[in-house]
């Protein structure tokens, strides 16, 4: 089987887009992949749009017609596909699927949330649905507060200081301030985050991912749609898998680790044929800061238990041991829940086209996104690679 | 959301909630809740359906402070995940405590209580709530 090759991507900037519908993000998104490709709109075969709560925040469904529709590419295969935040993670898997099964030759990937329409509450209805509405959302859990539940356990088993874990918001919205589509191109010290109010004990809203609008695009090809079209992509999808684990954290012996990822990052290192100590750069999905350090853990940069470590010795900077999130992650680019996916693998891929700007790792090759849904219901993983 | 607001569901539920229908593996001897007919962990179907005792401790909590819609009016409230004394593992709220009372190993035990309201005119939901066991064990 060919490559599947990354021809272009696009995004919107994150944030409040009052301005802007659902629709219009994902097809400003859209336009912007097939502008950075060079693809006119009428090669599109196929698309698959990742999405959480349109149902709920906009009472709208039928997101791949909607989008085919309002593209002017009605006919093409669309739909939308939705494993709540690692929606856009999913919806990269698909396209992944769809042209390496050699059924699509030219795909586009999409990713968007809208998540401003509606006011806090409401939105933390919604984002619970990414749990199991009939135990855990009937008891009032918060998806804030079972990540508060998997910080407990982590801070109990390891030993860990909350001081030491929060860190990695520090480091995100540093990374962001250089990110031109980041939600929150500021630095924030790590007095400023322990000192932010509570959310859910002992998660403080400044270590969790802020709510905002936007949408990103993928547009992937065969080799021989590549060649036909007269493109040189510079970089393959050399991997994409996903994984499930049991929904819910009381179905579940362990907290701290996240089977889904486990799995599917082996899946997706066996697939690209890398080893974590491969990979140049990675996007990693710290909605909180306790997930980020457990994701690092999970993906096999760092020994159970020590990925505060790294974090707190900067060896996810630049020039350290494995650099991380280094467009801002979920905590300062933003996290349009259903679109992340998407904009992880857009932010990774910045990274080997050599266009990260001052965030850039010199020479990368391998570039790994991880994209979590729930609190580990769902991971995908895809792994990036320059075309060699 | 029609979800919140259906009798048929709130219904179909009562006996699960009420009285904490679980499950027990055969095969691994996980005990867990709600029941489903294969095991979280192993995955067997060799699955017993059981009623869970009402006993247990708090092994993790957490205090809501900002709510989804249906709990607005109630932040901020305790939820956790309740170990019985079986090993099930049950999400719920902590009843008759205040927050800041509340510990890792607080003895615990069931009662019935009032969860959510389908709005003003609709039907209210019950469900197990955990409160402290007085004069119970569990050391801070």
């Amino acid at each position: 089987m060919g490559k599947v090759l990354l021809a272009g991507v696009g995004a919107t900037p994150i944030g409040e887009h009052w301005e802007k519908s659902l629709r219009d993000l994902m097809v400003d998104a859209s336009l912007n992949a097939l502008r950075d490709a060079g693809v006119e709109k009428k090669n599109v075969d196929a698309i698959f749009v990742g999405n959480m709560s349109s149902g709920y925040l906009q009472g709208q469904e039928h997101l791949g017609s909607l989008l085919a529709t309002w593209l002017g590419i009605p006919g093409v295969a669309a739909h939308k596909v939705e494993a709540a935040c690692a929606s856009g993670g999913a919806a990269v898997h698909d396209a992944f699927m769809a042209v390496k099964s050699g059924l699509y030759d030219c795909v586009l990937a999409v990713g968007v949330e809208k998540m401003t329409d509606a006011s806090t509450d409401q939105l933390t209805s919604a984002l619970i649905m990414a749990d199991d509405q009939e135990y855990t959302a009937f008891a009032g859990f918060s998806f804030v507060a079972l990540n508060a539940l998997v910080y407990r356990a982590y801070m109990d088993k390891y030993g860990a200081k909350q001081e030491d874990i929060a860190l990695f918001a520090v480091h995100d919205h540093e990374h962001a301030v250089h990110n031109p589509l980041a939600q929150y191109r500021r630095a924030v010290t790590l007095d400023a985050v322990l000192s932010s109010p509570l959310v859910a004990d002992p998660l403080h809203l400044l270590e969790c991912a802020p709510t905002g609008d936007g949408a990103a695009a993928l547009l992937l090809c065969s080799e021989e749609k590549a060649k036909e079209l007269g493109l040189k992509p510079e970089v393959e999808v050399a991997a994409s898998a996903l994984a499930t684990d049991v929904l819910s954290l009381h179905d579940r012996d362990d907290l701290t680790t996240l089977n889904a990822t486990l799995r599917a990052a082996e899946r997706a290192y066996k697939i690209a044929r890398v080893e974590p100590k491969n990979v140049d750069v990675a996007e990693v999905h710290d909605a909180f800061t306790v997930l980020g350090v457990i994701h690092l853990e999970d993906l096999g940069f760092a020994k159970k238990g020590e990925g505060w470590k790294l974090v707190k010795e900067g060896e996810i900077e630049a020039g350290g041991k494995i650099p991380v999130n280094m467009m801002g992650g979920l905590k300062a680019r933003g996290h349009p829940v259903g679109a992340t996916g998407v904009y992880e693998v857009y932010d990774a891929a910045l990274q080997l086209l050599g266009r990260a700007g001052k965030n850039q790792v010199e020479g990368a090759e391998v570039a790994l996104a991880q994209n979590v849904g729930g609190v580990g219901g769902t991971v995908a993983v895809t792994i990036l690679r320059r075309v060699r | 959301m029609s979800y919140m607001n259906s009798v048929p569901r709130a219904w179909r539920e009562r006996v699960t909630k009420y009285r904490l229908i679980g499950g027990r593996c055969k095969k691994c001897g996980k005990v867990f809740y709600p029941y489903r007919g294969s095991c979280p962990r192993c995955g067997s179907d060799d699955v017993e359906r059981i009623e869970l005792p009402k006993r247990g401790r708090v092994k993790y909590f957490t205090v809501v402070r900002s709510a989804p819609a249906e709990f607005k009016r109630y932040e901020p409230y305790v939820v956790a995940l309740v170990e019985l004394e079986n090993g099930a593992i049950v999400p719920a709220q902590l009843t008759d405590v205040d927050a800041d009372e509340v510990y890792e190993g607080m003895e615990v035990e069931g009662v019935l209580r009032r969860y959510r309201e389908q709005g003003e005119d609709g039907i209210i939901e019950y469900g197990v709530k955990f409160r402290p066991v007085v004069g119970g064990g569990g050391e801070q």
